[in-house]
């Protein structure tokens, strides 16, 4: 098989590449999708508001889902579903699995749009023994909406991120009455009236708790939590793991793809690329998380750097300038090269905090600030540094001046 | 529930893999055999948790019914291991000395290996290592090889001893809790959670229960479990590149120490520990030594520093008050105990489950009319998900497709919990450790586990 542009998940991020390379002119534009239909995390939120960027209104998950896939099928695009990527090869070449076998598909440029996922109960390094019950959000909300079932009726629940907060959303509407929503840290992270939340539904909120010990043979029996008042036991018999989201990376790692430790997620220069010829990536699989409609716009940026790519109008990747950050304030920023920005592409640098912090944000290059800003803010808070024309590849210094 | 069966001319209990070689043999033999697990599903208990290992023997005690048990067990997997679709990965193992005490021991080690018969062993010195393991810390002061240590799968080969004792003929009986036997004239009355079995002969083989059961047997147990703990960790299929061998540490006299080595799922595991502990049904994990362990595996190979781990597992061994196996026949009582079976288990299974058919009294050892077939789940392996006609990938990060779990749902021994299902197929195993399948396999195995994925169902108030 042969394809101008393949690209890997038909979430927001994929199917907008996916879109506007058709509309650019590329009439074999691939899109593969390991689930039986396109549109992915969207299609598991029953919520609102998606698509307000996109399509000027407010939209449930699964229908912007919808509306994400007809637009790009109706440009052209194929969006083969049921269909898993198992190698990244040089070429660059797709070995595929599908429910006919295996296949090959070379293509001039792949795109990597594989999402995110939340860290597991190992990856959070929770001790105790391994009971059934234990779940993620993510595998809770594809048993409750896909599936209508109900895997546990009264679990504690981990992490106060704003999916934390939709998670009581999706018990409420299971029928499952959490017993208490823990946070290791001293502020609940999401922003915003999500906080209200807990009390509303009656869920005790314990801050600065951990969960230390999980208890249970077949089914959760309790956990141990140990918090500012010392160490407790609850009964529950589930556990919901929430957020801490990490790039869905595998497949980039088993490639031999440079990995970035903080976003979790690939080196990216300013134009999405990869450090193997012909692989740029997209979306959520970028760093732990954006909401939809900014993985969309990343997707339609992400096409735009492709197109130029195969034009031949890309500047080397090697004479970018490699970001550092310095400190511990800040979790992750990228891209991880920079390049002289154009518009439309990564001109600014995205960033996280590792805790609630403010200050002057500074880019410095060999000594001299570059670019600067004030911030007050939280870890969930998304926050961006506009670059400066003329960046040179001399190396690039990220830090957060608390005192300014 | 199972009305009364008699008949039997042998029950086994405990379907672990020791459980399930010694119902193979007997079945094939022609016996009539029942396999009597309390779990929900069979390596539910000891055996679900091991490093993988098929040994030689090199170490094991000179003169021990422990060692001839490995090495006639060694030997019969590499006949029958092809016959059954059985992965077997000749990686060959690494004995590390990193000290000079340790490097002074190497001399006796390789002095016990010959006298035990392994003698294609080979000295190593520092270049040497560094050569064959690119990724050793630099620190290695000398060791040795030895060719015959090799990776297994240790579930699919106990399910391939499980398939092939069903068929010749073996009945298996999960959530069958032996709760009262009476000896009768010439036979037992067992009593479990799956109705009433008689039988001429009976094996405990109930590992981690083996001295509960006994006393239950006989009124009085002549060894007593004492549970040793090990956690392992698991790191992710990109650090299976950084260790061509086994790596073994210089044992001591208590344990074997912690080995680092790949699995046939192309994973890398650091462990065991080897913690004593009260509880024969609780093996908990521990941050604090799981980052140990970590730390352990990074002092020997580097580059794990920068590796994810992907799970983590703890695993109890049925250790006793003596080192050996406890293993002892008494036709008169029509009884024979095999206890004190620890991590050289899955190694010697084979070999004490001829060693048993031997004790019972000689019958000869026939060849199997039936070969299982058993699913490849060993990573570069004839996967199914490269095959045509799979139905689609369910678990993306194990590569396990929907036909696979299928068959694990209809095996002659069928999955009964999502361990069980884990064991046979891989689903949850990888990285996501569920967070993508687990809606999909919650769909697939609704009302087919006696211990189902969604627990919830009844409102617990």
């Amino acid at each position: 098989m042969q394809a101008d542009v393949a690209i890997i998940g038909a979430g927001p991020a994929g199917l907008a590449a996916a879109t506007v390379l058709a509309r650019l002119g590329f009439t074999q534009v691939v899109v593969i999708e390991r689930e039986a239909q396109p549109g992915g995390i969207p299609r598991h939120c029953g919520h609102s508001p998606f698509g307000m960027r996109e399509f000027r209104r407010v939209l449930r998950g699964p229908a912007y889902a919808d509306r994400l896939a007809a637009a790009a099928r109706a440009v052209g695009v194929r969006i083969m579903c049921d269909t898993t990527a198992t190698a990244l090869l040089p070429g660059p070449v797709l070995e595929l699995s599908t429910p006919a076998g295996i296949a090959q598909l070379a293509a001039r440029a792949v795109l990597l749009a594989t999402g995110t996922r939340e860290s597991s109960r190992i990856q959070r390094m929770i001790g105790g023994q391994k009971p059934g019950g234990i779940l993620t959000l993510g595998a809770l909300q594809g048993m409750v909406h896909l599936n209508g079932q109900r895997p546990f009726s009264r679990p504690v629940v981990l992490g106060t991120e704003l999916v934390s907060f939709s998670a009581l959303l999706t018990c409420r509407q299971a029928g499952i009455h959490p017993v208490a929503m823990v946070e290791p840290g001293c502020n609940v992270i999401a922003r915003g009236p999500s906080w209200a939340l807990p009390r509303l539904l009656g869920v005790p909120l314990m801050m600065q708790s951990r969960i230390t010990e999980i208890l249970g043979r077949d089914r959760v029996e309790a956990v141990q939590i140990v918090g500012p008042d010392g160490t407790r036991r609850i009964a529950t018999d589930g556990v919901l793991l929430t957020g801490a989201f990490r790039s869905e990376a595998g497949l980039l790692a088993m490639a031999g793809i440079a990995m970035d430790p903080d976003t979790t997620g690939p080196v990216i220069d300013s134009f999405g690329r990869l450090d193997q010829p012909g692989y740029f990536a997209a979306g959520n699989l970028l760093r732990p998380v954006e909401t939809a409609g900014a993985c969309w716009a990343e997707g339609q940026r992400a096409a735009e750097a492709i197109a130029a790519y195969l034009s031949g109008a890309l500047p080397d990747r090697e004479q970018g300038a490699e970001l550092q950050i310095v400190g511990d304030a800040i979790r992750y920023a990228l891209p991880q090269i920079i390049l002289p920005a154009r518009p439309g592409w990564h001109d600014r640098v995205q960033l996280r905090l590792a805790r609630a912090a403010r200050g002057e944000l500074r880019l410095t290059q060999m000594g001299r600030i570059i670019a600067r800003r004030r911030i007050n803010a939280r870890p969930e808070r998304r926050i961006t540094l506009s670059l400066p024309a003329g960046v040179t590849a001399a190396p690039l210094v990220l830090t957060l001046d608390e005192r300014g | 529930m199972v009305a009364a069966t008699s008949g039997f001319d042998v029950a086994v209990i405990g379907a672990g893999i020791v459980g399930c070689a010694i119902a193979r043999r007997f079945a094939i033999d022609g016996a009539r055999v029942v396999i009597l697990e309390r779990g929900h599903d069979v390596l539910d208990g000891a055996s679900k948790g091991n490093s993988a290992i098929l040994h030689t023997g090199f170490d094991a005690p000179a003169g021990s019914l422990e060692l001839d048990c490995i090495r006639a067990g060694h030997a019969e997997y590499l006949q029958i291991h092809q016959r059954m679709n059985l992965p077997l990965d000749r990686a060959g193992a690494l004995v590390l000395a990193w000290d000079e005490e340790q490097q002074t021991a190497l001399p006796a080690l390789m002095a016990q290996a010959r006298a035990n018969g392994v003698t294609d062993i080979q000295p190593m010195e520092r270049a040497d290592l560094l050569q064959a393991e690119p990724h050793l810390a630099p620190e290695i002061r000398a060791g040795f090889r030895v060719p015959g240590e090799a990776l297994i799968d240790p579930w699919s080969a106990a399910h391939a001893y499980l398939y092939q004792a069903i068929a010749h003929g073996a009945e298996l009986r999960c959530r069958a809790e032996v709760t009262s036997a009476r000896r009768l004239a010439d036979r037992w009355d067992l009593h479990s959670g799956a109705g009433q079995v008689q039988a001429g002969l009976v094996v405990n083989a109930a590992g981690l229960w083996g001295d509960h059961v006994q006393r239950l047997l006989t009124g009085e147990s002549w060894f007593q479990i004492r549970p040793r703990k090990g956690q392992f960790v698991v790191f992710d299929k990109p650090a299976a590149a950084l260790a061509r061998h086994i790596l073994l540490p210089v044992p001591t006299a208590v344990t074997k120490g912690v080995v680092v080595c790949r699995t046939v799922y192309g994973n890398l595991l650091v462990g065991p520990t080897a913690e004593e502990q009260d509880d024969p049904d609780c093996a908990t994990l521990v941050p604090e030594t799981l980052d140990a362990l970590r730390q352990t595996g990074i002092r020997i190979l580097p580059a794990l520093a920068g590796q994810e781990i992907t799970a983590a597992y703890a695993g109890l061994r049925p250790a006793t008050d003596e080192k050996g196996y406890r293993i002892r026949a008494d036709l008169s009582q029509g009884l024979v105990t095999v206890g004190g079976i620890r991590s050289t288990g899955l190694s010697a299974a084979l070999g004490i489950a001829s060693h048993v058919a031997a004790l019972a009294g000689g019958q000869s050892a026939r060849q199997p009319q039936h070969w299982p077939q058993m699913p490849v789940l060993a990573e570069g392996g004839a996967r199914d998900w490269r095959a045509p006609g799979n139905q689609g990938l369910v678990c993306h990060c194990e590569k396990v497709s929907r036909r696979e779990i299928e068959a694990a749902l209809t095996a002659p021994a069928p999955a009964n919990s999502l361990g069980g299902l884990k064991r046979r197929t891989r689903v949850t195993m990888g990285r996501c450790q569920g967070f993508y399948c687990s809606a999909e396999l919650a769909r697939m195995t609704e009302g087919r586990f006696t211990q189902p994925l969604t627990g919830g169902g009844g409102d617990a108030g």
